[in-house]
C-alpha cells in the first residue's frame, strides 16, 4: 500500500520512566514492588469537577459514566504524596536534569520557567484525580526531518492491578514525554523514529529498562479521516503494525460512511422492549438479562458485521462504547444466529421491529438502567459512523487492532499544580547540561577502536550492561571477550537457570581478571560464573578447576586422546579436530586455554594421522 | 517572567521582554445565575461561610480557583445537598482561617444564633481546617443550642477530583439534620472515603498538617459516625441530642487571655510579655509542670489578678499537680489545674469564662467545672 499516496499522518508521543533516585514530586525511591509486599490500603471515590463556564471535561465526563470507587495499596517505599495525603514536594532536580539533558540531545528549546499543571485524569490511576506534568522544552529535530514538538516532565501513574484496585509503587515515578509533530507518512517511519527516540533516551544511561517503562502513544490519521490517539503501545516491533491496522480502521469507516449515505441510511431513534421475545430463548446472557432493549439501524445491514480491522467490525465499535455503561457487550443481527440465540428468535426479532434487508437491529440485555445508557451510547456510536471516523482515544488489543477507550481529552482539563513553585530554566543551567554519546555512535566507536565485529559492537552499544563493558575495557580487559562475557555467557547461563542476578559486577570483572592474568583458561568463564551465582568465592571457584597442568602433562594428555581414537582420526583427518577438542577440554576442566589445546591437537593429528 | 497559557493547556514562564500585545484579552462572560430549586418539605438548614472552601471551581484557562458560595452554587458543586435539606446561606467572611480572630467568633456565634432563631433546623458553618476547632470550641461555650451546629471543611482543596470536601459536605448536612444538638466537627475519620466522624467542639484537635483524617477527637471517642455513601447516622449514647429549648446567646469574650507553651529553659523573663493579661493558660509538661524558676513571676502575676491555667503539652491525659512537689508547689502559688482541657480549648474557655464572670474565685471555679463536654471526669481512653 502507498501511504504517503493515501496521506496518512502519523505522530507519536513517547512516554520513558526515568531512573531517578526519587520519584519526582516526592522523596520516595522509584521501585517497582510486588503487589503482595503491600502493607497498607484505603478507598476513595474520584469525581469530575466543574470549571468556570460549569462544563465537565469531555473526556472527564466519559469516566464519570463508569464506577468512580477506587481503591489503592501503599507500601513501605511510597508516602502521603502518593496517596493524596500530603503537598508534593518541589520538582525534583535530578529528573530536571536528566530532562534537559535529553531536551539537548534532540537540540530543543528549553522554556525560561517550567510552570508544573494538573492534567485531569479520572480513571483512578492518580490518587489526586490528576496527573501532574510541565513543559520543559520545545522544537527540536529527527533524522527524518520531521520535528519534536516538546518534552514535558511528569508522573507516572498507579499501576492497576485488577478492577478498581491500583497499587502506589510506580505512582509518581518521573516520565519523560516527547511529542513529535505529525511528521511520518509510512508505518515503517513511524516505527524507525520511535526506535531513534529509544536510542537517544537510552543513550543517557539513567533511563528505566524492561516491559512497561517505555510506552508509545501513536496518533494517526488519513484525509477525511480524523485524529486518532492509540495508547500504551509497548513493543517497537508492534508499532509499524499498529499504524497499517489504522489506516485500514479508518478506510473502512470512511467506506461505510460512503455506503450508508449511498443507502439514505438513517437510525430509528424509538427503542423498543424486545425482553418478552426471548422468553424461551437457549441465550444465558437474554435468558439472564433483566430487559432486552432493541433499536433499529436502517441501511446498517451487513455494515455493522463489515470487518473493519483483523478481529473487528463496526459492531465492536458500538460494542466498546456500550461498554461505558457497564454491560458486557450487544449482539447484533449481522452476528445472529449465535451465541445460543436460534434463527427462529432473529426472524421473530427482525419481525416485530419490522426491520427490511438492508436494516439491522442492535440488542442490549441488561438491568434497566444500564441498557438504557448502553442503548444511547449505541445511537451516539452509530451517528457517528455517518461522519467517518471519530476523533477518540484508542488502546492496542494484541494483533495490532484497536479497541475504543474514551473521547480524546481536551486542553480544558489543565490547570495550574499551585503546590509546586515555577522552576527558572537559566542559560547558565542550560550551557552546563552536557550531552552522552549517543549510543549508536558508541557502537561505531567500538567498532573502530576497540576492533569488535559490528554487531556484537552494537549489541554491547545498546545493552543493559554497557556501563560494566566500558569498565571491564577500562580496566584492560580484552573488549571482544568481555562482551561475549556480557552478552551471551549470561545469557546462556541465565537461560540454564542459573541466577545471574547474584552474581555482582565487580565479581564478573574479577572473573575476567583471572582469565587476563592466566589463572583460567576463558572456557571456564562459564563455569566460574555458575559457581559465583551458587555463593561460591572465586578462589575457591578457581580452586575446583582442573588443577594447572604442565606443557607436558598435557602434551602426555593430548598425545593418549588422539591415540585412542586412531579410526576416528583416520577417517576424519583435521576434521578430527573439533570433536578431539571437546574431549580433552573436558579432561583439563577448564585448567587450559583452548588455543594451547588446539594448536598441541593440530600437530598431534599431523603426527599421528 | 510572564505566565503563558499555550493552547495545549501547559503554562510557562517567560521573560516579559519577549512578550508582545497581539490582542487584548476579552472579558469573560459571567456565568448565569443558576436556579435550583428546593425541595420545600425537607428540614430548614442554614449554611454560614466563613470562607472555608467546602465548594469551588476552576477556570481551565486561567487556572483560577474561586469558591462559591449561594446556596444555589453549593448544591451544584456538592450533588446530593439538595435531597438533604433546603438551604439558606450566609456568608459572614471569606478569610484564611489561620486569619480568625476572637471577634469573629463572636460574630459567627451571633449569626448561627439568629439562623436558630429564625428557624434552622441545623447549622452547617463551613470553615478552613487551620483553626476550625478553637471556632468550634469558642462556639460551643458562646452558644446552647437545641439543634445540631457542624463545623465542616476539607483538607484538600475542592478543584481535585479527589477533594474530600463532597463527602463532608454530605456528612455534615447529614449531622445537620440529625438528632445531635450539640456543636461539632464533621471530618474524615480515615484516609479512606468510607466514614466522617462527628467530633465533639471542645475535644477535637487538628493533629495532622495534611491528611484527610486529621481531626480527632483527644482522650474521649467521637460522638458518632456518618457512613459513606448510605450517610446514615450513629450517635454514640455520650452524644447531646436535640432538645426543645430556646437558644441561648452568651457572646462576651475576654481577649486578653493567652497560651504560652512552656519548653526546657525557657525564661521566665517571657512572662512580662502577659503583663496585664487576663487570663493565661500554661502548656506544660507531663501531669502539669514548668520550671520552678518561674514560680516567683506566676505568683506576682497570680497576686495582680492574672488566671493561670495548667494544661499538659501531651494533650492526653489529665493534669494533676498533686503528685510531685513541682506541681504541689504551683497549686500553692494559685494556678488552676486544667484538668483534662486541652491547651487551646482551655484558652478559649478561660476567654469565654473571663468574659462572663468578673468574680475571679467563681472564674476559677468555672475553669474547673464540665460545662460543654470539655473536661470529662473520666479518662476512658488512652492515646
Amino acid at each position: 500500500m502507498d501511504y504517503k499516496a493515501i496521506g496518512l499522518k502519523a505522530g507519536i508521543e513517547i512516554h520513558q520512566q526515568l531512573d531517578t533516585a526519587h520519584k519526582l514530586f516526592c522523596n520516595c525511591p522509584t521501585r517497582v514492588r510486588a503487589v503482595d509486599e503491600h502493607n497498607g490500603e484505603f478507598r476513595r471515590y474520584l469525581r469530575a469537577t466543574e470549571s468556570e463556564m460549569g462544563e465537565i471535561d469531555r473526556a472527564a465526563e466519559e469516566e464519570m459514566k463508569q464506577a468512580r470507587f477506587f481503591t489503592y495499596y501503599a507500601y513501605d517505599t511510597t508516602c502521603l504524596v502518593e496517596n493524596d495525603d500530603e503537598p508534593p514536594a518541589p520538582l525534583n532536580q535530578e529528573a530536571l536534569d536528566l530532562g534537559l539533558t535529553i531536551a539537548k540531545l534532540f537540540g530543543m528549546t528549553p522554556i525560561p520557567q517550567v510552570h508544573i499543571m494538573r492534567k485531569l485524569v479520572i480513571d483512578g490511576s492518580n490518587t489526586s484525580g490528576f496527573q501532574r506534568t510541565g513543559l520543559v522544552a520545545i522544537d527540536g529535530t529527527l533524522p527524518n526531518g520531521g520535528s519534536i514538538e516538546s518534552l514535558c516532565l511528569e508522573e507516572e501513574a498507579a499501576q492497576r492491578v485488577e478492577g478498581p484496585i491500583f497499587s502506589l509503587d510506580r505512582l509518581g515515578i518521573p516520565l519523560v514525554e516527547i511529542t513529535t509533530s505529525p511528521c511520518m507518512h509510512t508505518p515503517d517511519e513511524v516505527a524507525e523514529v520511535a526506535a531513534y527516540i529509544g536510542m537517544v533516551l537510552r543513550s543517557t544511561g539513567q533511563v528505566k529498562r524492561g516491559i512497561g517503562t517505555i510506552r508509545q502513544d501513536i496518533n494517526i490519521s488519513i484525509p477525511e479521516g480524523a485524529r486518532v490517539e492509540i495508547k500504551g503501545v509497548q513493543e517497537l516491533d508492534l508499532i509499524a503494525e499498529v499504524v497499517r491496522c489504522e489506516v485500514q480502521r479508518q478506510q473502512q469507516l470512511l467506506w461505510i460512511r460512503d455506503t450508508l449515505i449511498e443507502r439514505n441510511a438513517s437510525i430509528d431513534p424509538v427503542v423498543e422492549d424486545v425482553t418478552a421475545l426471548f422468553k424461551q430463548t437457549d441465550s444465558s446472557i437474554l435468558k439472564k438479562a433483566k430487559v432486552i432493549l432493541a433499536i433499529r439501524l436502517f441501511g446498517f445491514g451487513g455494515l455493522v458485521g463489515h470487518e473493519i480491522q483483523p478481529g473487528r467490525r463496526l459492531g465492536s465499535e458500538l460494542s466498546d462504547y456500550a461498554k461505558k455503561c457497564g454491560v458486557g457487550g450487544i449482539f447484533h443481527t449481522d452476528e445472529l444466529p449465535a451465541y445460543g440465540v436460534t434463527a427462529e428468535e432473529k426472524a421473530a426479532l427482525i419481525e416485530r421491529m419490522k426491520a427490511g434487508e438492508q436494516d439491522a437491529v442492535v440488542l442490549v440485555a441488561a438491568d434497566k438502567k444500564k441498557a438504557t445508557c448502553a442503548v444511547r451510547q449505541v445511537i451516539k456510536r452509530a451517528e457517528m459512523a455517518f461522519l467517518g471516523v471519530p476523533e477518540e482515544t484508542r488502546k492496542m488489543l494484541e494483533e495490532g487492532s484497536s479497541a475504543y477507550m474514551r473521547p480524546l481529552p481536551g486542553a480544558a482539563r489543565m490547570y495550574p499544580e499551585t503546590d509546586v513553585l515555577p522552576v527558572p530554566i537559566t542559560a547558565e543551567t542550560w550551557d552546563q547540561v552536557c550531552i552522552p554519546e549517543l549510543l549508536s555512535s558508541r557502537a561505531e566507536r567500538f567498532h573502530r577502536d576497540l576492533d569488535l565485529d559490528a554487531g556484537l559492537a552494537r549489541q554491547i552499544a545498546f545493552s543493559e550492561r554497557l556501563p560494566l563493558f566500558e569498565q571491564a575495557v577500562d580496566e584492560g580487559l580484552k573488549p571482544t571477550l568481555s562482551a561475549r562475557t556480557l552478552l551471551s555467557t549470561l545469557k546462556e547461563l541465565s537461560r540454564d537457570g542459573v541466577a545471574i542476578d547474584r552474581i555482582g559486577d565487580d565479581q564478573v570483572l574479577a572473573v575476567l581478571h583471572a582469565i587476563e592474568d592466566g589463572k583460567a583458561a576463558k572456557e571456564a568463564i562459564g563455569d566460574l560464573l555458575r559457581a559465583l551465582a551458587g555463593g561460591t568465592s572465586l578462589d575457591s571457584a578457581l580452586k575446583a578447576l582442573g588443577p594447572s597442568i604442565s606443557k607436558d602433562e598435557l602434551a602426555g594428555i593430548v598425545s593418549r586422546i588422539v591415540g585412542e581414537r586412531k579410526e576416528f582420526v583416520a577417517e576424519r583427518g583435521m576434521g578430527a579436530l573439533g570433536p578431539l577438542m571437546g574431549i580433552v577440554m573436558e579432561q583439563v576442566r577448564g585448567s587450559v586455554d583452548g588455543k594451547v589445546v588446539s594448536a598441541l591437537l593440530r600437530e598431534e593429528l599431523k603426527r599421528q594421522g | 517572567m510572564r505566565v503563558l497559557k499555550l493552547d495545549s493547556g501547559y503554562n510557562i514562564g517567560v521573560p516579559p521582554a519577549s512578550c508582545q500585545m497581539l490582542e487584548p484579552a476579552t472579558s469573560i462572560e459571567q456565568p448565569e445565575q443558576i436556579l435550583v430549586d428546593q425541595d420545600r418539605s425537607l428540614p430548614h438548614l442554614s449554611i454560614v461561610s466563613t470562607g472555608g472552601t467546602i465548594a469551588s471551581k476552576i477556570d481551565y484557562r486561567t487556572g483560577a480557583v474561586t469558591s462559591q458560595f449561594t446556596a444555589a452554587e453549593l448544591m451544584r458543586a456538592i450533588p446530593g445537598l439538595g435531597s438533604i435539606g433546603q438551604y439558606r446561606t450566609v456568608q459572614l467572611a471569606s478569610i484564611l482561617s489561620e486569619n480568625m480572630t476572637p471577634s469573629l467568633w463572636q460574630e459567627l456565634a451571633r449569626a448561627i444564633y439568629q439562623e436558630i432563631k429564625d428557624g434552622a433546623e441545623g447549622v452547617i458553618v463551613t470553615h478552613g481546617t487551620d483553626t476550625m476547632a478553637y471556632s468550634a470550641a469558642a462556639v460551643s461555650f458562646m452558644l446552647k443550642t437545641p439543634v445540631p451546629v457542624v463545623f465542616v471543611g476539607s483538607q484538600r482543596s475542592a478543584d481535585r477530583p479527589s477533594s474530600d470536601n463532597l463527602m463532608n459536605g454530605l456528612c455534615s448536612a447529614r449531622a445537620a439534620v440529625s438528632d445531635l444538638g450539640e456543636v461539632a466537627v464533621v471530618m474524615h475519620q480515615t484516609s479512606s472515603d468510607d466514614f466522617c466522624a462527628i467530633h465533639r467542639a471542645t475535644r477535637v484537635r487538628k493533629m495532622h498538617t495534611s491528611r484527610r483524617d486529621a481531626f480527632q477527637s483527644i482522650g474521649s471517642s467521637p460522638i458518632g459516625t456518618i457512613a459513606y455513601p448510605s450517610l446514615e447516622v450513629n450517635l454514640t449514647a455520650d452524644a447531646v441530642r436535640r432538645q426543645p429549648i430556646e437558644p441561648e446567646l452568651a457572646d462576651r469574650l475576654e481577649e486578653r487571655c493567652g497560651l504560652l507553651q512552656f519548653v526546657p529553659g525557657l525564661s521566665p523573663d517571657i512572662l512580662a510579655a502577659y503583663d496585664g493579661y487576663r487570663g493565661l493558660v500554661l502548656s506544660g509538661t507531663g501531669l502539669g509542670h514548668v520550671s520552678t524558676t518561674w514560680f516567683r513571676q506566676l505568683g506576682s502575676m497570680i497576686e495582680d489578678g492574672t488566671t493561670i491555667v495548667m494544661t499538659s503539652q501531651c494533650l492526653s491525659g489529665r493534669v494533676c499537680d498533686r503528685v510531685y512537689d513541682t506541681g504541689r508547689d504551683l497549686l500553692k502559688i494559685g494556678v488552676v489545674e486544667g484538668g483534662t482541657l486541652l491547651p487551646e480549648v482551655a484558652l478559649v474557655k478561660l476567654m469565654w469564662v473571663l468574659g462572663q464572670e468578673k468574680d475571679e474565685e467563681k472564674a476559677r471555679m468555672m475553669m474547673t467545672m464540665d460545662l460543654r463536654g470539655e473536661a470529662p471526669g473520666r479518662s476512658a481512653h488512652g492515646l
